[in-house]
């Protein structure tokens, strides 16, 4: 397909790779922000073709994963009303809650559907009067937008049986936690391009200033990933911390100012925690006043108690590039895909999960994708 | 969950701020789309498509880019081979 073949081609990425080892003199460390981006780095091998001073570390990029055991909570009590037609995308269904997940709601007879687009619920809704739609409203500030929209479109279809459960979460304040924390080993950070597409990035400058650090906004394809690295290195070895756009073809420094406009009409900033990592403040969203009729926690009046973590599990600190999934002792024995500990290990763009889908349980080698 | 695909807009139907759509199709698969964030998008261009919403049109240039700097820093390094300036060449 056209914007996405071309920029697998294995040649122009082993050449991409050869750039990168001719620029690189000492060891360094960068993050990929994204789950996409952790996704594609382990499914074509980007880390095997770097030379072994690159290390790459994988972020907190994958929303599935920080969604706070208390929200699936949330899900699955909402998800258990007979009234209630549950909408999310396919992700979310296996993440465990301390009750089950949301697929065992469905298998007990709950109406748990899997929908492409928040837009696909509100089209529900209109055709099911009769029942309660609520939209599990996951995601970055890639997602937002698109969210936000549908919030709009109940309101001027008069919909009085559509709400969304809200758990978004807002990427530049965890890359500041993870700068900010002593235990950080970034130096570099490729930035996750699709968020970038709807903020643009001139809020990273201050983040790249105060902490030294450069910032590539970069795209999900092998070939953005290695010219994002290349890019990335060449400012490390040149002692630049800039902010600079990989992924131009789609992200523009102002970003997308209609998608902005629609989402802080609907919503507002506000603190959040993260599964596994703890409250970071301004770094979720809420519904604005006008809006909170679309609240689901609301329109159900929902107490949930929270019920802890499992103990082995560190996803926590997998998640903030403290540990890389085949450290963590459960990978690939207690936790797999099929019986998974943590959301890591759930979610397809779960870096535990893509660990195990590409590498392979511990001792594993490579399976499929790789260009060497 | 971020992932977002191009894909080629087929046609617009134009019916409203909020309920801009399109035809889109990706590489085969044709889906509707909301084209509300996107107001330049044209028909024939390409955009980035997440979770039913349309979020960039694609700047063929600049897509371009992404092979002519692969080059552009061969090139570079050609020059560096040839006359390595006081810091060297790095390594080769
Ligand atoms: S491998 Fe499993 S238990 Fe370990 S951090 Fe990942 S999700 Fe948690």
């Amino acid at each position: 397909m056209k914007f996405v073949q071309e920029f697998r081609e294995g040649s122009a990425a082993r050449r991409y790779a050869r750039a990168i080892a001719a620029i690189t003199t000492r060891p360094w460390t960068l993050m990929e922000v994204c789950g996409g981006q952790t996704h594609a780095i382990l499914r074509f091998g980007i880390d095997r073709l770097l030379p072994p001073e690159i290390t790459l570390i994988h972020g907190p990029g994958c929303p599935v994963c920080v969604t706070p055991l208390e929200l699936i909570d949330k899900a699955l009590a909402i998800a258990r009303r007979p009234e209630v037609v549950f909408c999310s995308f396919g992700d979310m269904l296996r993440v465990p809650g301390s009750s089950g997940d949301l697929q065992g709601v469905k298998a007990l007879g709950g109406d748990v559907r899997v929908v492409y687009s928040p837009l696909d619920a509100v089209a529900l809704a209109q055709r099911l009067p009769e029942r309660e739609v609520v939209f599990f409203a996951v995601g970055f500030e890639t997602t937002a937008p698109a969210n936000a929209m549908a919030v709009l479109r109940a309101r001027s279809l008069g919909l009085r049986n559509f709400s969304i459960l809200v758990a978004h979460v807002l990427v530049p304040p965890a890359m500041e936690a993870i700068l900010a924390s002593p235990r950080c080993r970034v130096q570099g950070f490729l930035a996750a391009g699709h968020v970038c597409t709807v903020t643009g990035y001139a809020g990273y400058d201050r983040l790249a200033r105060t902490y030294r650090v450069p910032i590539v906004v970069t795209g999900f394809e092998p070939l953005d990933l290695l010219q994002g690295i290349y890019m990335c290195v060449r400012q490390l070895e040149e002692g630049r911390a800039e902010v600079e756009n990989q992924y131009a073809r789609s992200v523009r420094r102002e970003g997308n100012t209609e998608a902005q406009r629609v989402m802080a009409e609907v919503f507002e900033v506000s603190d959040r925690q993260w599964r596994g990592i703890g409250e970071i403040p301004q770094s979720g969203l809420a519904l604005r006043a006008p809006y909170r009729m679309f609240d689901a926690e609301r329109r159900f009046g929902l107490t949930v108690r929270c019920a802890a973590e499992p103990a082995e599990c560190i996803a926590g600190l997998v998640l903030q590039g403290v540990h890389t999934p085949p450290e963590c002792p459960a990978f690939g024995t207690r936790c797999t895909p099929e019986t998974p500990l943590g959301a890591p290990m759930v979610s397809a763009e779960g870096a535990c999960a893509a660990y195990y889908r590409f590498r392979g349980p511990p001792e594993g080698r490579g399976r499929d994708g790789d260009y060497r | 969950m971020c992932l977002a695909i191009p894909g080629r807009i087929l046609t617009i139907a134009d019916d409203g701020e909020l309920t801009r759509r399109g035809r889109v199709d990706f590489g085969g698969i044709v889906k509707e789309v909301s084209l509300a964030f996107v107001p330049e998008a044209r028909v024939g261009d390409y955009v980035i498509v997440h979770v039913g919403v349309a979020l960039s049109v694609v700047d063929e240039r600049e897509a371009a880019r992404v092979f002519e700097y692969l080059t552009e820093i061969e090139g570079l390094r050609e020059l560096e081979v040839r006359e390595p300036g006081p810091e060297g060449p790095g390594r080769q």
